[in-house]
């Protein structure tokens, strides 16, 4: 008995999860313009999405800032935590501490902290300001999956290979690098999909036109229901699921994975 | 050479844009702007303001709903957690997977798959109108609004308590058991205290974002429909006044500081379990 009402229960929950994105996915295929009417397979929403200017532009704009934002944070999240792990017990808390507010602090509290920097200097919003933004969140997550990595080094790898005649750099390259290279990894797929899915902050950060896909969606959804949406949903679902499969077979255990 | 110097970029990087922003909204919020000689004057007229009636219902509508999502998010999730806990492992590893794929998902799709269902023509008032029974209104009211919370944030709550689960010794249930136990005192004696942990980061990690989201408010509680979170937008990006808008978000960062803290004493573990990645 119990072992069913335990299978019903999961079912249930699951198809609480699943049901409002297979609605979606569904109805992307569907002629007509609301979720409740079948009128017929048609692919036209994704012909509409795909001569939609500006849902094109803030795709381009999406995959710049997550690419270009990815790079940055990971080459600088992984530097900082090289020195975090070194740092003397005081600086190291006080720099994990600062790590930590952007992870904690609720994302409209960072995005109007980010927009009061930017608007007091007179920066112009626009892509340079979205980067900075992006960067300044995803840092934290990269620093956070490469720090266990070096933990898990043994303390004296770069003294012994330089006993061996290694120079400093020889050895971080040939003996430190390759053991946190899953950290990194990690870290930069965190962080582009992190940026690749941002909304709160890039609405307070971004300006002149430029948007990205979450904002494109906030945008049309705020007017009422739009079917190009659905085929849009679906096309992001399929891609992160790509991307999660990748990461699932890197990390090994994807539930440690999330937030 | 390398140790020394690498961290310098970043601790450059977090006191401009971590630190000095937030001091920056300090700042605001505690400042007011005079409109006509533009001169900036220290005040708290700001934080007065907030404690206007009108404002303070706007504050109390967020804990509350926040509030009721988390709970109804911990009942909920508590038993999946423990089914998913219970699981054979090589089904946990995939249930798992399964459970959190949604969460990879846009999270304005989500929330914008519940306006499709719930809408005048969703598919909700189609089955209804199929049943012959009455339509009615389910989008632009607090229970959609409270049914998005919910669902946006249930792997939030599951996740951690899952993980807490999972590491519990089997051998202490087993004592518990041969010492003469039914499953209901094993429950209540032994899983339930030893998942604490998992709880407190569980309602953490529903309650934070609940209460400052202002997109699941915008999306189905209509343009009327006011929380914490849409009053710090329509500060800072409608009426432009950003030293309210920075009063609202010290409050809100305050509100948030004040729940961890409070979370945290009933969090007994001496490890505490940081749930980040």
């Amino acid at each position: 008995m119990s072992r069913w009402l335990k299978r019903i229960y999961a079912s249930v929950i699951f198809l609480f999860l699943y049901a409002p994105i297979i609605v979606l996915i569904i109805f992307s295929f569907n002629a007509g313009k609301y979720s409740g009417n079948w009128e017929g397979f048609s692919l036209k929403w994704y012909q509409a999405l795909l001569t939609d200017r500006s849902i094109m532009k803030a795709l381009y704009y999406t995959v710049l800032i997550a690419v270009l934002s990815s790079l940055i944070s990971t080459v600088i999240g992984t530097l900082a935590a090289l020195g975090i792990h070194h740092m003397k017990p005081l600086r190291k808390n006080i720099m994990l501490n600062v790590n930590n507010i952007p992870v904690l602090n609720p994302d409209i509290v960072t995005g109007v902290a980010l927009m009061t920097l930017f608007g007091f200097f007179k920066m112009q919003f626009g892509v340079s300001t979205l980067l900075i933004a992006h960067i300044t969140f995803n840092i934290p997550y990269v620093i956070l999956s490469v720090l266990p990595k070096l933990k898990q080094l043994p303390a004296d790898a770069l003294e012994a290979a330089m006993d061996l005649g290694a120079t400093p750099w020889y050895a971080f390259r040939k003996v430190i690098f390759p053991e946190i290279l899953p950290g990194i990894i990690t870290g930069a797929l965190i962080a582009f999909t992190l940026s690749v899915d941002d909304f709160v902050i890039s609405f307070f950060t971004t300006g002149g036109g430029v948007t990205n896909l979450s904002i494109a969606i906030f945008a049309m959804a705020r007017r009422g229901i739009k079917p190009v949406i659905n085929a849009l949903s679906t096309l992001m679902f399929g891609t992160v699921l790509g991307l999660l499969l990748i990461i699932n077979a890197r990390s090994g255990d994807v539930t440690e994975l999330d937030v | 050479m390398f140790r020394k110097h690498s961290a310098f970029p970043y601790v450059l990087w977090s006191a401009v844009f971590i630190i000095i922003p937030l001091l920056l909204v300090a700042g605001y919020s505690v400042t007011t702007k005079d409109s006509q000689t533009g001169e900036v004057l220290l005040s708290l007229e700001n934080y007065q303001k907030f404690f206007d009636p009108l404002y303070i219902k706007v504050l109390w509508r967020s804990v509350r709903l926040a509030g009721q999502a988390t709970i109804i998010c911990l009942a909920l999730g508590y038993p999946m957690a423990m089914i998913l806990a219970n699981m054979p492992v090589k089904k946990q590893r995939t249930a798992a997977l399964l459970f959190i794929l949604p969460m990879w998902m846009n999270f304005l799709l989500r929330t914008y798959a519940w306006m499709s269902i719930l809408g005048k023509n969703g598919i909700v008032n189609r089955v209804l109108e199929f049943l012959h029974l009455p339509q009615g209104h389910f989008l632009y009211n607090e229970g959609a609004v409270l049914l998005g919370m919910v669902y946006n944030f249930l792997p939030f709550m599951v996740l951690p308590i899952y993980t807490v689960l999972t590491k519990i010794d089997v051998s202490l249930i087993e004592a518990a058991e041969d010492l003469g136990a039914n499953a209901a005192t094993v429950l209540r004696y032994i899983i339930v205290p030893l998942s604490v942990p998992g709880i407190i980061s569980g309602i953490t990690m529903v309650f934070m974002p609940a209460v400052s989201t202002f997109v699941i408010s915008a999306l189905l509680g209509g343009g009327q429909f006011m929380l914490v979170g849409n009053l710090v937008e329509q500060q800072f990006l409608l009426v432009n006044n950003w030293h309210f808008g920075s009063a609202i978000s010290m409050i809100l960062m305050v509100l948030i500081l004040i729940s961890m803290a409070v979370l945290n004493r009933y969090d007994t573990s001496s490890e505490k379990e940081v749930n980040m990645i």
